[in-house]
């Protein structure tokens, strides 16, 4: 799918409201996803997943990390997470049903700490993204 | 997703056997689509959708027609189904999931009839190309 121009103001403006938090939201997102969605723990049998753990705002910094990667890129995610990209197709091979799960997840965040920001227009725009993010991501599986 | 040199050569290579029984496999195709999955009837609630009906052949070979023009433009998938994508997007707005599962029935008519051309490589590569027409033709849905 093509993002349109207004999706990616949209998206950059989303990002530019998040500011500094993104780190937290990733981690938050993080802790969503497995509690409501148990089954994506099994990806980190070596992790503590219990709230608040050191591990999951690190991993969530790395996830906010991404995304912000790819906002800044956002005319180029494949050539911005093309790293990212071949590590999910090599090593990590993460089911693509994951991504969904994980976008999802980080849209509900949005729209807890940031309910004005995320009108039906700028939901549907930071939704396409997330799905882009995880097409790139899931790219080279096979 | 892109198709490697060697998929592409399975796609087509197939498709020379399967064009042989296009209109036939079309309709069984769309057969096994309606009776394992009755949802997809939804979309048609104007045909007969009887087994051997002239609605459903003729719709078969609509479909594998276009799969057919895929094949042989199999560098621009793309651009072969603009309008077709554009039919999808506006008008027809047939839920994505169903992509997946029309692919699937495709992928079983043309192994029950081709047994030992379809192997796993083969297999493999139509699935892929399945999924790339699927792509085109949800890819204007927003």
């Amino acid at each position: 799918m093509v993002l349109s121009a207004s999706d990616k103001t949209n998206v950059k403006g989303v990002f530019s409201k998040i500011g500094g938090h993104a780190e937290e939201y990733g981690a938050e997102t993080l802790e969503r996803m497995f509690a409501a969605y148990p089954q994506t723990k099994t990806y980190f049998p070596h992790f503590d997943l219990s709230h608040g753990s050191a591990q999951i705002k690190a991993h969530g910094k790395k996830v906010a990390a991404a995304l912000v990667e790819a906002v800044n890129h956002i005319d180029d995610i494949a050539g911005a997470l093309s790293k990212l990209s071949d590590l999910h197709a090599q090593k990590l091979r993460v089911d693509p049903v994951n991504f969904k799960l994980l976008g999802h997840c980080f849209l509900v965040v949005m729209a807890i700490h940031h309910p004005s920001v995320l009108t039906p227009e700028v939901h549907a725009s930071l939704d396409k993204f997330l799905c882009a993010v995880g097409s790139v991501l899931t790219a080279k599986y096979r | 997703m892109t198709l490697t040199q060697a998929e592409k050569a399975a796609v087509v290579t197939i498709w020379a056997k399967v064009a042989t029984q296009a209109d036939a496999i079309g309709a069984e195709s769309l057969e096994r689509l309606f009776s394992s999955y009755p949802q997809t009837k939804t979309y048609f609630p104007h045909f007969d959708l009887s087994q051997g009906s002239a609605q459903l052949r003729a719709h078969g070979s609509k479909v594998m027609n276009a799969i057919g023009e895929a094949v042989k433009n199999i560098d621009d998938i793309r651009g072969t189904l603009a309008k077709l994508s554009e039919l999808h997007a506006y008008i027809l707005r047939v839920d994505p999931v169903n992509f997946r599962l029309l692919s699937h029935c495709i992928l079983c008519s043309v192994a029950a009839r081709y047994p030992s051309d379809f192997t796993p490589e083969a297999h493999a590569a139509w699935d892929k190309f399945l999924s790339s027409v699927s792509s085109v033709l949800t890819e204007k849905y927003r």
